[in-house]
């Protein structure tokens, strides 16, 4: 039992000069909930009811807005405005009450119900539904607040909505930029030979992810061997010479500098990574069977990069790299996404991390020395003769139409088995083709029947057919695929699928307390079944107010409805009736439900 | 090959092809005379060949046993003389009434051999409307300008429900060749395939309710071309019997059971599709409806 609660919408002031934040209040009897519109806003607020001190307010007469302020037994104080004097007044009163209650029972825990336990979360997705889908809070607003059901039946039928909402709420992984390293452009003044590249975290741990030996690298060198900043200016000039292509300047220049060589030379751990892969890939597959497929020989082929085409030297061939090796590891990369969750500014953590998560991966992959051996057997399983395999049944059974006849054209033997009721219309064959034949005879005899048609026949038949066209129109409409709601004035249509909707909520709830085993659902029945009546009368009452023309269509719409709710107090009094004769037979005591 | 609409002429020359309902078993019970009823589509189709000087008309008898083609006005057998008989019958009808009585001959032979007499009363529909799309598959097909076509089932036997998948594929193909069938039902129970023809292939479904004005009926509502229907304000049906027939039984169901791999309709349940041979688990309606049952049982003892 929640013993009810004020829901209005407001908005919240820490202080008299706070322009406020608006939201809604919903006060219960044990706290006093704020949850503004915005859900980002941080002044949510959630008092017990027990800690409010004294209340103010501002009275009716006044110019100023109806405010409501709240002081509690820090001192503190919560303004509230509302939009009008009605929406305050109620809520004053309820937190008269509420307050009076609590002084009434000072010893009792302020918490009445399990029902109010409900997480701060749960009630603001609970909050954001109903802000979102108007049907559902007109619902709300009808069965809650008058009573027939309470909060939680209300949304135990809905655990799908909240619970939708809070899977789409987990955080989402960022994933990747897809534009490559490379693709940045060092930016040149164009006056001086100086090269200016910008560097941003998400540009190291891309570099780290995708280049493992820098990564290597990085960690032993910086800080002891050389600060961060000549690491990357070192990496960099690496990375210009590596793009003009200038194979022998590399090479050169490699020679003098150890820690340069480092970038300029194949990555080592990467190498080790794709020789452990290519160990795993099914022996079976034959590489060379797609060699076919390369035409870069061809004229005009070839991949551009950086504008100039992407051609392999023979010579330094240690220091190129192709553009399908960037390219394929950086679509590794970027498909892996960002595997590790530090999103720190220290580019020695991320490497760090990285190197962690590599190693932990590495482990998964070679659980054991006998990985060869593991090949080996793989291979021979995978090898394995065709002919000498076990038929292999899957478990389903092809569309088999045996005879196309029996699709397209009877099935016979079933019409013949089957009673016939046409035994009575044993004709004659002979007699029936006569009276055909002798009609035919009759009218290559006499000509057309002369006059064709009578007037007056003539006349009955349009005036028929108008009278048809007519009514048809009516009940149809103009256009045929017009539906009649759309000829409703949009009032009556409005109540029409409020009404529905209403209606199925409460013969969900109804016929879900069926079989009746507790008081609980049996006080529950009998507020839907009185909620269902009322509903029952009103939807007499719509009958009766709509225009004379529309009366037919509405109550051809309404019938269903009224069967639907019939069906659900027939339940109710069979089983009503069935309870009695039971209790009066002895059984239970009388009186007991 | 130039698309549909570019070989058809301007304006609204139209190819009707009529079905005539030849069922012996239905001109034996009705209120009106085969030959009242003759005479009043003869004047029809003579009303619409004279609408347009390039319209055509090709009639299709269709019997108790058997279909055939009577009538085609684009054949110029049929203008070879003018001289009218004594009767002042058309003599473009007398043709077409010397086809109709040797069809009728050959219809009751053929319905003779066949011998069974358990079947409905029906006519061969399925037959009929097979024959018209394939002469208007051919007219498509020949020629740079074609007619609009379009088909009017002038039909009083009741369905016959063992033709239901022949007609309702017959329907579709019509409806894929966006052919409307018009459909004019003259006998005394309703016909749900001849609404639902109409219905999905977009042509005007009407019961004439006085037969005695047939003429009026066919020249106000059938007369029609595709072009003009979109000025005329035509009756339309209020509800179309949308229901199927049942294969093993051939029966007429609103509710029944469907085969989930093949799609066959069943009026029971079956343990084996007798279409695709799938084996079915006993369905959720039984177990329940029997658990409910059971229940009872318990609850009563």
């Amino acid at each position: 039992m929640a013993g009810g609660q004020v829901e209005k919408r407001v908005k919240y002031k820490s202080s008299v000069k706070d322009p406020g934040t608006s939201g809604f209040l919903r006060i219960k009897e044990a706290m006093l909930l704020f949850v503004p519109d915005d859900p980002k806003s941080d002044s949510k607020l959630k008092v017990q009811t027990q800690n409010i001190k004294s209340q103010k307010y501002t009275k009716e007469g006044s110019q100023k807005p109806a405010w409501l302020n709240l002081t509690n037994k820090q001192g503190r104080s919560h303004i509230f405005e509302f939009g009008n004097y009605p929406d305050m007044h109620a809520c004053r009163d309820f937190i008269t009450k509420a307050l009076a209650k609590c002084e009434e029972e000072p010893n009792k825990p302020a918490v009445p119900a399990s029902t109010e336990q409900l997480s701060i979360r749960e009630l603001e997705l609970r909050f954001k539904l109903l802000k979102e889908n108007s049907e559902l809070q007109r619902l709300h607003k009808q069965f809650v607040e008058s009573k027939v059901l309470t909060e939680d039946e209300f949304w135990a039928t809905r655990k799908k909505l909240l619970g939708k909402d809070s899977i789409r709420k987990s955080k989402q992984q960022l994933g990747l930029k897809s534009m490559m390293v490379s693709g940045i452009k060092p930016s040149t003044d164009g006056r001086t030979n100086r090269v200016t590249f910008n560097l941003t975290p998400e540009i190291i741990f891309q570099i780290f992810a995708e280049k493992p030996a820098v990564r290597q690298a990085f960690i032993s060198y910086v800080p002891s061997k050389m600060t961060e900043k000549d690491f990357w200016t070192k990496y960099f000039r690496a990375e210009y010479l590596y793009s003009t292509k200038n194979t022998a300047v590399a090479a050169a220049e490699a020679a003098e500098d150890e820690e340069l060589a480092v970038f300029l030379k194949p990555d080592e751990i990467l190498a080790r990574e794709t020789r452990q892969k290519i160990r795993r890939v099914d022996p079976t597959l034959d590489m060379e069977a797609d060699e076919g497929d390369d035409y870069t020989h061809l004229m005009d082929h070839g991949i551009q990069r950086d504008g100039t085409r992407d051609v392999v030297e023979p010579q330094n061939e240690q220091f190129k790299r192709s553009l399908l090796q960037d390219l394929n590891r950086h679509a590794a990369v970027v498909l892996e996404g960002r595997s590790i969750d530090v999103d720190s500014e220290d580019t020695r953590i991320v490497a760090e991390a990285l190197t962690r998560v590599k190693q932990v991966s590495k482990a998964d992959g070679e659980t054991g020395k006998d990985a060869n051996q593991e090949r080996l057997e793989r291979m021979s399983r995978v090898a394995g003769m065709e002919d000498l395999q076990a038929p292999q049944n899957f478990p389903l059974a092809p569309l088999s139409i045996k005879d196309p006849r029996d699709y397209f054209e009877s099935q016979q033997g079933n019409v013949l088995n089957a009673p016939r009721g046409t035994k009575g219309l044993k004709r004659n064959v002979h007699e029936a083709f006569g009276l055909l034949k002798e009609s035919i005879v009759e009218i290559r005899a006499r000509g057309l029947s002369d006059p064709l048609i009578k007037p007056e026949v003539s006349f009955e038949v349009f005036s028929s057919l108008t009278r048809t066209i007519s009514t048809a129109k009516n009940i149809i409409g103009k256009n045929p695929r017009e539906s009649f709601l759309d000829r409703l004035p949009k009032s009556t249509k409005d109540e029409v699928l409020h009404h529905w909707t209403s209606i199925q909520e409460l013969l969900r709830h109804f016929w879900s307390s069926y079989p009746i085993t507790t008081t609980y659902l049996h006080t529950k029945v009998g507020k839907l079944k009185d909620a269902m009546s009322n509903t029952y009368s009103k939807l007499e009452a719509m009958k009766e107010s709509v225009q004379s023309d529309l009366r037919h269509q509405i109550s051809l719409l309404v019938r269903p409805m009224q069967q639907a709710l019939d069906a659900a107090f027939q339940h109710y009094e069979a089983d009503l009736q069935r309870r009695t004769a039971k209790s009066s037979g002895g059984e239970r005591p009388n009186g007991y439900v | 090959m130039p698309s549909v609409a570019s070989k058809q002429y301007p304006d609204d020359v139209s190819l009707l092809v009529l079905l005539l309902d030849t069922n012996p078993f239905f001109w034996s019970t009705t209120s009106i005379t085969f030959s009242q009823f003759l005479s009043h589509v003869l004047a029809f189709l003579n009303a619409v060949l004279g609408l347009n000087q390039l319209n055509q008309v090709v009639v299709i008898a269709t019997g108790y046993s058997s279909c055939e083609y009577i009538y085609d006005s684009s054949l110029t057998s049929n203008h070879g003389s003018f001289e009218r008989d004594r009767t002042g019958m058309p003599p473009l009808f007398a043709s077409l009434l010397n086809k109709l009585e040797d069809f009728v001959t050959k219809d009751e032979e053929l319905s003779r051999e066949e011998g069974n007499e358990d079947r409905t009363p029906s006519c061969l529909l399925s037959g009929s409307l097979s024959m018209a799309l394939c002469y208007i598959q051919r007219v498509f097909r020949s020629g740079h300008l074609h007619p609009q076509p379009r088909i009017l089932c002038l039909q009083g036997s009741p369905d016959g429900p063992e033709q239901y998948v022949a007609v309702m594929n017959s329907i579709f193909s019509a409806q894929r060749l966006m052919v409307p069938i018009d459909s004019c039902y003259i006998g005394v129970q309703n016909s749900a395939f001849l609404q639902q023809a109409s219905y999905i292939t977009g042509g005007v479904h009407h019961t004439p309710k006085q037969l005695d004005g047939l003429f009026q009926y066919l020249t106000t509502i059938f007369a029609t071309d595709l072009h003009s229907r979109g000025f005329v304000q035509l009756p339309k049906p209020i509800g179309v019997d949308f229901r199927a027939s049942c294969f093993c039984h051939k029966k007429t169901i609103d509710m029944g059971y469907i085969c989930s791999v093949c799609l066959s309709i069943f009026c029971e349940h079956h343990k084996k599709c007798s279409t695709c041979g799938s084996v079915f688990g006993q369905s959720k309606l039984d177990e329940s409806s029997s658990v409910s049952d059971k229940k009872k049982k318990a609850s009563q003892t």
